[in-house]
């Protein structure tokens, strides 16, 4: 028996979950619940690119929200001009997402610690005011999405709510099963052994800028690919859903589910968005408690939940 | 005479208004075993990091295997061959042992833009890493945690990474730091086992290793070299007895 | 090119600048010395907003709402000093920054829960609300200048403390060389809450500063702390000097930048152009700047020594 198994069990156990909710939804009548989950799971993806910057490469970015801001633009600003063709939108989504870390990361990567999260900070709040202040497509506002991306008739029809579940739960497997091999790879060894011990790094021959700078893209470009789906999910985006809080609330996820684990950042933004939903509908001052927990977490809880239950792990003699 | 494999000319560091290194010469010939050796803060530490590349000199070149590597990196220095161990131990302590070493050997194996095949099934880069494990005798310690071992373990460690990058020239800064007695004996026969199938530039202060092992020695004060020469001819030195060893009864 | 306006936007961009640099000032030392991440600073401005707001109606008194509200800010930033940030200076970055974050939801949460969710205004007394005519055509707010004398004289007491006291040469040992305070034989647990203290006071009378123009609301301090985050970046971590200097040109960049920027574009491009790129741009002004610096120096402008 392998020590893998109590994890594994659970991450094919809450995949299988997700798959199921659509049907639950439509048998109970319940379709707040696909709206739900369908958050959940695009959020997760956001939280599982992020959790391979931070929680393997030690890369602490607090701008990982303006990726989904950039992801969503590339809907509704095409849309905005009538181009709804999902070859055009998905494209564009992942290439801006990957040249706005490829720019910025490329500065902040020549620095370390607490400037590298001031300034993954700062960036991202660029975008949201260079977002924020461009009236034509919307400002303060928001923009409206008059319809999802468009794909090929016989593909799938991303306005059929059900359909645009599964392609989110694809994309999340897809997401998962990449940084698994990306983790496990020669690229993920580097990467790792990057965030433990650059200089080590660097004296046995790695040039660990190039891999850490590559990383830092594929991540963006991920949560760019999140941030199409959150578009379209959506059907409308504001620059208030990539205000760097948001980017604050990613990285506690991440933290809150355990880095450094694949599947972790699926539980933490489970249980995050779960007690969100919870805590509001019972107080308005549910910031309150929330902040608190997180603090007490921060304080007393070491290794996420997955690592609670690699505790539980043990294996039998 | 062939051109020496390491040839350090000129070389100057200061911090402020601390001069850490001085001018200094020095030329390592291909097969040898230079010791370098001198007082406490006379800039052992400070040659190799700028050998290595961690630090850049202010004035001066450093030429090795034939080409100018002043400005390289780190990296690219490590890929043309020269390798560096840590006096502080310097791992990965999260990776297993066998991890430490395959990553050194990965370094040295092409490109590793590879996302997608496993790295630790990857027989290309165990077996080799293996093999050096059994050379410095870890081969018992592959799958512990390297912040697990024991500190002797973790020099021992360090080499083997060291090892791992196929180094013409090896800079030991201090191997046998803070080790016990029995460790020592075995690190010390372990370096005299290397002797000949690799260069080695070892800093150290235990006399005894560096008279035992090196065909040369170069005495260090103040970033300067004040002598260099075979053993027998340092320790019959007087300048150096005055600076260095004369406060050392018996060497 | 209107001299008037050209002057009075000088103005405007200082008093930004002087704002910037008494949040940063208390930023920078707590990075400086702690090497401590503080989310939760622009909180404190808020605080200080909020105390000013109920105070000066309570006392029908701005100028002594604000001298109680900085010792109030001071003894808030003590209680959280103790109770959260002292625990985690042994953590990693991502701890500090989780468990900020956290305190920021908590202050925006019970300030929600005390004065509720309308923004507080602050009314001026008479001899604060005029308007003088310092040049010919340059008309400005009389509280404008009050802003960039309080903001220049705090900077001073600052540059006297840190420069002339033992307090300030702890200070200094800290933010250049964290080991060595400890070898001076510093009481360290002290002196860290000493600084917090004072960094939140600083933070606090920046927000009383600028209520009385933008009224106090929840979550004022979220956006500006990214602001001085900037400053502090550019100026060097720890260099007060540094937050100083970086305050005004990053306060002055940016008035400028919102004031000037779409005339500029017009000379290149389209009216209907420069009007859709000016506001993105000026926006992005201050980071681009950040970013430009920060090519060159990795580490500020007035980097720490000995790190």
């Amino acid at each position: 028996m392998s020590a893998m198994n109590l994890r594994r069990w659970l991450t094919a156990l809450c995949l299988a979950l997700f798959a199921l909710v659509p049907v639950v939804a439509g048998v109970f009548g319940q379709p707040f619940l696909l709206d739900i989950f369908d958050r959940i799971m695009i959020i997760s993806i956001a939280a599982v690119s992020l959790n391979l910057i931070m929680g393997y490469g030690g890369m602490i970015s607090f701008g990982h929200a303006a990726y989904l801001g950039i992801g969503a633009y590339s809907i509704g600003i095409p849309a905005y001009y009538g181009y709804y063709d999902a070859a055009l939108q998905l494209p564009l989504a992942i290439a801006a997402s990957a040249l706005f870390a490829l720019v910025t990361g490329y500065i902040c990567l020549r620095t370390r610690g607490v400037y590298f999260i001031m300034i993954t900070l700062a960036f991202a709040q660029m975008a949201y005011f260079a977002f924020i202040s461009v009236e034509e497509y919307g400002g303060d506002d928001g923009l409206v999405i008059e319809a999802r991306s468009r794909v090929p008739a016989g593909v799938v029809d991303l306005e059929s709510n059900v359909q645009l579940y599964y392609v989110v739960f694809a994309v999340l497997v897809g997401a998962l099963y990449l940084v698994h091999r990306i983790v496990n790879s020669r690229f993920g060894l580097v990467i790792q052994g990057a965030k433990d011990n650059d200089e080590r790094m660097r004296a046995i021959g790695f040039n660990t800028f190039r891999y850490r700078l590559t990383c830092y893209v594929i991540a963006g470009a991920m949560c760019g690919l999140a941030g199409w789906l959150l578009g379209n999910f959506n059907n409308f985006f504001s620059p208030e859903m990539i205000a760097w809080t948001r980017s604050g609330e990613l990285i506690f996820m991440v933290v809150l589910g355990g880095m450094g684990s694949v599947f972790g950042p699926v539980l933490g933004t489970v249980a995050f968005i779960v007690l969100e939903e919870v805590l509001s509908g019972f107080t308005i001052y549910w910031e309150l408690i929330f902040g608190a927990f997180l603090i007490l977490v921060v304080v007393f809880v070491r290794g996420g939940l997955m690592g609670m239950i690699a505790k539980f792990e043990r294996p039998r003699p | 005479m062939s051109a020496p494999l390491l040839d350090v000319k000129g070389l100057t560091k200061s911090f402020g208004g601390l001069v850490a290194t001085d001018g200094l010469d020095l030329g390592v010939s291909a097969g040898e075993t230079h010791a370098v050796i001198g007082p406490n803060g006379a800039g052992k530490t400070t040659l190799l990091a700028q050998l290595a590349g961690q630090l850049r000199p202010d004035a001066g070149t450093i030429h090795f295997d034939g080409a100018d590597i002043t400005g390289l990196s780190a990296p690219a220095r490590s890929l043309r061959g020269l390798a560096r161990s840590f006096q502080i131990t310097s791992i990965f302590r999260d990776f297993t042992v066998l991890d430490n070493v395959a990553l050194a050997i990965q370094a040295h194996a092409g490109h590793s833009f590879r996302l997608w095949q496993p790295a630790r099934r990857d027989a290309a880069l165990r077996d080799p890493a293996g093999a050096i494990l059994e050379r410095v005798g870890l081969g018992g310690r592959a799958e512990v945690v390297a912040g697990n071992l024991a500190h002797g373990e973790q020099r021992q460690l360090e080499i083997a990474m060291a090892l791992g990058t196929r180094p013409k020239l090896l800079l030991l800064d201090e191997p046998m730091a803070g080790m016990g007695g029995e460790d020592s004996e075995r690190m010390k026969a372990f370096l005299g086992s290397l002797k000949g199938t690799c260069t080695m530039l070892l800093v150290e202060h235990d006399m005894d290793a560096v008279f035992t092992l090196a065909d040369r020695v170069t005495v260090m004060v103040y970033g300067r070299a004040l002598a260099c020469g075979a053993p027998a001819e340092i320790r019959a030195d007087e300048r150096v007895r005055q600076a260095y060893l004369g406060d050392e009864e018996g060497v | 090119m209107d001299w008037a306006l050209l002057v009075t936007q000088i103005l405007n961009g200082l008093q930004l600048g002087i704002l910037l640099f008494l949040l940063a000032a208390g930023l920078t030392l707590v990075f400086g010395i702690m090497d401590f991440v503080n989310l939760a600073h622009g909180s404190l401005y808020m605080m200080g907003a909020y105390f000013c707001a109920t105070l000066t109606y309570a006392l029908d008194s701005f100028l002594l709402a604000v001298a109680l509200s900085v010792p109030l800010t001071f003894a808030v930033g003590i209680v959280v000093e103790v109770l959260v940030i002292r625990h985690l200076y042994r953590r990693d970055h991502l701890d500090h920054v989780l468990a900020t974050f956290g305190l920021i939801l908590v202050f925006n949460s019970s300030v929600h829960m005390i004065w509720g969710a309308a923004g507080n205004p602050i009314p001026l007394p008479e001899f604060l609300d005029g308007r003088v005519e310092l040049l010919p055509g340059v008309v400005i707010p009389v509280y404008r200048l009050l802003i960039i004398a309080t903001g220049l004289v705090t900077a001073g007491a600052m540059y006297y403390l840190v420069q002339h006291t033992r307090l300030g040469m702890r200070i200094r040992a800290g933010a250049s060389n964290r080991d060595m305070v400890g070898a001076l034989g510093v009481d360290i647990k002290t002196l860290f809450t000493l600084v917090f203290g004072l960094g939140a006071a600083m933070a606090g009378l920046a927000g009383m500063m600028i209520a009385p123009i933008t009224e106090a609301n929840i979550g004022m301090g979220d956006d500006i702390l990214i602001v001085a985050f900037v400053v502090i970046i550019i100026g060097g971590i720890g260099s007060v000097r540094g937050a100083f200097i970086a305050a005004l040109v990053v306060g002055l960049i940016d008035t400028m930048g919102r004031a000037f920027l779409d005339g500029v574009l017009k000379v290149f491009m389209t009216i209907q152009n420069a009007e859709t790129a000016a506001p993105a741009l000026s926006a992005m002004l201050i980071y681009i700047l950040m970013a430009a610096i920060l090519y060159f120096r990795p580490q500020g402008l007035f980097p720490p020594k000995n790190r």
